[in-house]
């Protein structure tokens, strides 16, 4: 493996990957890898997670072309030098921001949107005019073999490559020298990640996750009602079965409107899922036998079976969990302290909806706040009383597809931010450079060391021009003496 | 104010106490002390009437730590720091408002802002070469963006941390910053802590220590780190001004004991006896003939250092190669302005940052060769520099060599410039501040997304067929003819 890292760096030192006319062949390779690969993707993404292929499309293939779209439009701007404005005292200087790549950049992948994932990040990575080694997660196999075996034939195999393993490969690579490191997963292995980083003084981006709350107010009108109690099982169920770090984890409701939001979800997941979800493959699959039977334990826990108020139902041989709503588990059950990643939503009544605040507060920083009302001082309240990496009113999980706004965690959800110029961003460094030009120079910057000198310099300083002449004409006197000299 | 040791009552500031600290400034942070705009302005008015107050007191420490000129310590601690401050209020709430973010079609209809927030609790570790600003400097940008702060100064340099120590408490919040003293015991027990964010200053080798104490809490860092910064001498430019903006970039910031003095010099065999001749003439119209006893040069920090240094000059290889200086003071930890020619790549004083008042000068044969000598190493540096008038060459400087700024035709003047970030790349370190920058790093930046209840996307339910696959491959694509067109062929079907 140091071989093959040695041969990337190598690679980046020749300067190939800085080439504008470089990154835009490859950003379009991917596209063609997108939109010539279309059925082998959906095919693999049915495999893996049995994402139906609309969905597929929606959450991975079309997001990862709005991207694309995007930075096509956009990388030449981000490329250029910006001018820094300087004062007018720096006479005849002028200083500039230049992103440059930091050079050779490792992304680790997850499983849950195993194509988008892996590919984002990329697109940053290369817009930036990196060499980048890209590690999909081992556990949508159908989806690391299509990215192993097929993008090759759409990239530059010398600056970029797909390196396909296990967690023991995963150790390998972390154990080599990067200059970024770009993670996305759980928080326990973004510890490992970035103890390993440190070693090399390497940054790191790490896209975790949380239990993103949503916050569902008592709406008056039925529109508003409806809408809102959609968007919250299409965030919950749609999207993956739950198994997103946006997804919404738990609903806190007003007791007063909890019966209400309760059977509005129920009208809902018939509605939008259809009778027979596991059929029309409306909600997708648990990835595998490992987090199924860890969802099997938080619903069949003592303490929390009781609460199931909806659903339930788990097919072990299919891997399918059916849309479950719970109505007030206990706070201290493991399925209010961990994050739930399955299409199973936990419902807990409040007496007053700003209470949800507290609620929020008194647990980990989640990567998302999903607050549905139409209160315009409790919107302001939650922006300003809680910490999230993002705070969305009136929807959910659509954050994702803004360019314009950076995404990424705080705390416990993470480190950094990416997605539109932030991707850019993320992986360049923006070196200043100053310019200066070599006429002549203020006498006074030099020793040996006077007071009067002192007194220049600190107008020069200050970019005080009107005080230096006064000085000059000593017209003005420091307030301080030293015993200099 | 926590004190590491007194004389009888020894006070232990171990991780009980850290824990202490920090559990106090959270209950404090989470009350919303450090929030309003009022208390950062207070905050900032008191750190400048506090340098008001205190000039001499503060040079004085300076001048006990190190033996720093009172111009040095006036200029670049002092007024840089008032700089700062000065611009964090005039820029404040400009910086505190939220930044309207434009929407597409994507999450159409909305509207996004991203808000600024405080992390929380921060720690700052600070370093010994400018013990002052690099102390409160990174504390005036937490201050600005709202947070709750730890200061644990260096003490390498202890009349100054000391004197921190009383300032903080007698003219700032003690309730929301504190400075907490000591040495590698004190520091690690304050690592042990989980921050909001981490700010250190100082050497590679204590910068992974730091950075993997705060992976065990996912705290982010920002590391000011150092490395050899080059400086490339072209012929053909006006040796005189050159000579002397090296000079004061070097041996006047600190005698050569900061992050981003100029480290050693490349330039031409042609070139080499002009360029030494040039520095002799100016060293000693800035020095005198006799710079061990020059009061406008600081002394080396202490007897490690003065050693470290030594044994850099007196390796076999090198010591024959001192063209001017070399004489040392060990009583009163002093170095003459001490220059080497042609000293070999392998060498000691080649291979670690100087962080002294020696200046080895490199040779090479076309000046276009010290890029490959400069990128060699593999490691950034936080700062090159180049002196010449030829274009190309500037470009060809900007283009292949990778440090944390570089400056063109001067040294050191970028860590001035507020509107650039300072900070370094690899080795140099991570992250950056100064002006807004220091606001940015030390705030969270989250987006916000508002969204109506109207035009609910149907597209994006389940019953999943071909025509809303159809109509999302439109809308993903951005062009509003492919929209129409598939909406037209959904109602055709």
């Amino acid at each position: 493996m140091e071989k093959e890292v040695m041969a990337l760096r190598e690679c980046y030192r020749s300067g190939k990957t800085k080439q504008m006319s470089w990154r835009r062949s490859q950003l379009r390779g991917l596209r063609d890898f997108l939109k010539e690969k279309e059925v082998e993707i959906f095919r693999a993404l049915n495999q893996d997670l049995g994402k139906h292929y609309v969905e597929a499309f929606r959450d991975e293939v079309g997001i990862l072309n709005k991207s694309l779209n995007f930075v096509f439009k956009e990388l030449k701007t981000w490329m250029s030098t910006t001018e820094a404005k300087l004062p007018i005292i720096a006479l005849n200087s002028s200083a500039q921001l230049v992103p440059e790549p930091l050079g050779l950049v490792l992304v680790i992948s997850t499983w849950n949107f195993p194509l988008a994932l892996s590919l984002e990040p990329l697109i940053g990575a290369i817009a930036a005019g990196n060499a980048v080694v890209l590690k999909p997660s081992e556990l949508a196999p159908a989806c690391s073999s299509l990215l192993v075996n097929s993008l090759p034939n759409y990239l530059d195999n010398e600056a970029i490559k797909v390196i396909e393993g296990g967690p023991a490969v995963g150790e390998q690579l972390l154990q080599q020298k990067w200059d970024k490191i770009f993670f996305t997963g759980s928080p326990r292995v973004g510890r490992i990640v970035m103890s390993a980083a440190a070693k090399h003084l390497t940054p790191v981006t790490l896209e975790l996750g949380g239990k993103c709350p949503a916050v569902l107010d008592s709406l008056s009108r039925s529109w508003d009602k409806e809408a809102s109690v959609k968007r919250i099982i299409w965030a919950k169920y749609g999207s993956c079965a739950g198994q997103a770090c946006i997804s919404v984890d738990y609903l806190l409701v007003e007791k007063a409107f909890s019966s209400t939001a309760v059977e509005l979800m129920k009208v809902m997941i018939k509605k939008v899922f259809g009778d027979n979800p596991k059929e029309s493959q409306s909600v997708a699959r648990i990835i595998n036998k490992h987090h199924f039977l860890r969802l099997k334990n938080l619903l069949t826990d003592e303490m929390v079976k009781d609460s199931i108020i909806y659903g339930g139902s788990m097919d072990e041989d299919s891997l399918f969990v059916e849309p479950t709503i719970l109505l007030d588990p206990p706070l201290h059950s493991k399925i209010m302290t961990e994050e739930i990643f399955g299409p199973v939503i936990p419902i807990i009544t409040l007496d007053k909806i700003e209470d949800s605040i507290d609620f929020i507060n008194s647990r980990p920083k989640p990567l998302a706040i999903y607050a549905f009302t139409n209160n315009e001082v409790f919107k302001e309240r939650m922006i300003s009383e809680t910490s999230s990496g993002s705070v969305v009113f009136n929807d959910a999980i659509v954050q994702f597809a803004a360019d314009t706004l950076p995404f990424g965690g705080i705390g416990e959800s993470g480190i950094g931010k990416y997605h539109g110029k932030f991707s850019f961003d993320t992986f360049s460094h923006y070196k200043s450079i100053a310019r200066r030009n070599l006429y002549t120079d203020f006498w006074f910057r030099f020793p040996p060391w006077t007071n009067y000198k002192l007194e220049l310099l600190e107008t020069a300083f200050n970019y005080d021009y009107f005080g230096m002449l006064l000085v000059l004409l000593g017209l003005k006197r420091s307030r301080k003496r030293f015993h200099i000299n | 104010m926590i004190m590491a040791s007194e004389v009888e009552e020894k006070v232990v500031f171990d991780t009980e106490s850290a824990k202490e600290v920090v559990k106090e400034l959270r209950a404090n942070f989470v009350a919303g002390k450090t929030k309003s705009y009022e208390w950062r302005m207070s905050q900032l008015i008191a750190m400048l009437k506090m340098m008001e107050e205190n000039e001499p007191q503060i040079v004085a420490a300076l001048r006990d730590d190190l033996s720093k000129p009172e111009l040095e310590s006036s200029i670049y601690e002092i007024a840089m720091l008032k700089k700062s401050c000065g611009m964090a209020l005039k820029e404040l709430k400009h910086w505190m408002m939220p930044e309207k973010a434009k929407t597409s079609l994507t999450t159409f209809p909305s509207s996004a802002a991203i808000v600024s927030e405080p992390l929380g609790v921060v720690l700052v570790i600070s370093a010994w070469n400018y013990p002052f600003l690099l102390s409160l400097d990174p504390v005036v940008g937490a201050i600005a963006a709202g947070n709750a702060i730890v200061l644990k100064p260096s003490e390498i340099a202890p009349a100054t941390a000391s004197l921190l120590a009383k300032l903080v408490v007698d003219y700032l919040d003690s309730s929301c910053i504190k400075v907490v003293e000591g040495a590698v015991p004190e520091t690690s027990a304050l690592l042990e802590q989980k921050w909001d964010k981490i700010l250190y200053t100082g050497n590679g080798r204590v910068a992974r220590i730091v950075m993997a104490a705060a992976a065990k809490h996912l705290t982010p860092v920002v590391l000011e780190l150092g490395g050899k910064s080059p400086v490339i001498v072209d012929s053909g430019i006006n040796l005189k001004v050159a000579t002397r903006r090296i000079i004061s970039g070097k041996w006047g910031c600190n005698n050569g004991q900061a992050c981003i003095s100029p480290d050693y010099i490349i330039t031409t065999k042609d070139y080499a006896s002009k360029l030494v001749d040039s520095f002799k003439c100016d060293l000693e119209r800035f020095y005198g003939k006799n710079p061990l006893e020059s009061r406008d040069l600081s002394r080396i920090v202490n007897s490690n250092h003065f050693a470290r240094l030594s044994k850099l000059l007196d390796e076999d290889k090198v010591s024959g190669k001192i063209v001017h200086g070399g004489e040392r003071d060990k009583t009163n930890l002093k170095i003459a302005p001490t220059i080497l020619l042609d000293v070999p790549r392998d060498s000691l004083i080649m291979n670690e940052e100087i962080f002294g008042p020696l200046l080895p000068i490199i040779l090479v044969d076309k000046v276009e060769d010290s890029f490959d000598v400069i990128n060699s190493s593999g490691m950034k540096p936080l700062a090159a520099y180049l002196f010449t008038n030829n274009n190309k060459l500037k470009e060809k400087f900007v283009e292949t060599v990778s440090a944390g700024g570089l400056v063109v035709n001067d040294t050191t003047v970028h860590l001035a410039e507020p509107s650039l970030p300072f900070g370094g790349v690899g080795d140099s370190g991570m992250g950056a501040y100064h002006g807004k920058f220091s606001f940015d790093t030390f705030s969270h930046k989250k987006a916000v997304l508002y969204r109506s209840f109207a035009c609910d996307a149907f597209i994006r339910y389940p019953p999943y067929t071909r025509g809303k696959l159809r109509l999302l491959q439109a809308f993903f694509g951005g062009s509003m003819l492919g929209i129409i067109r598939a909406v037209l062929g959904w109602f055709k079907a």
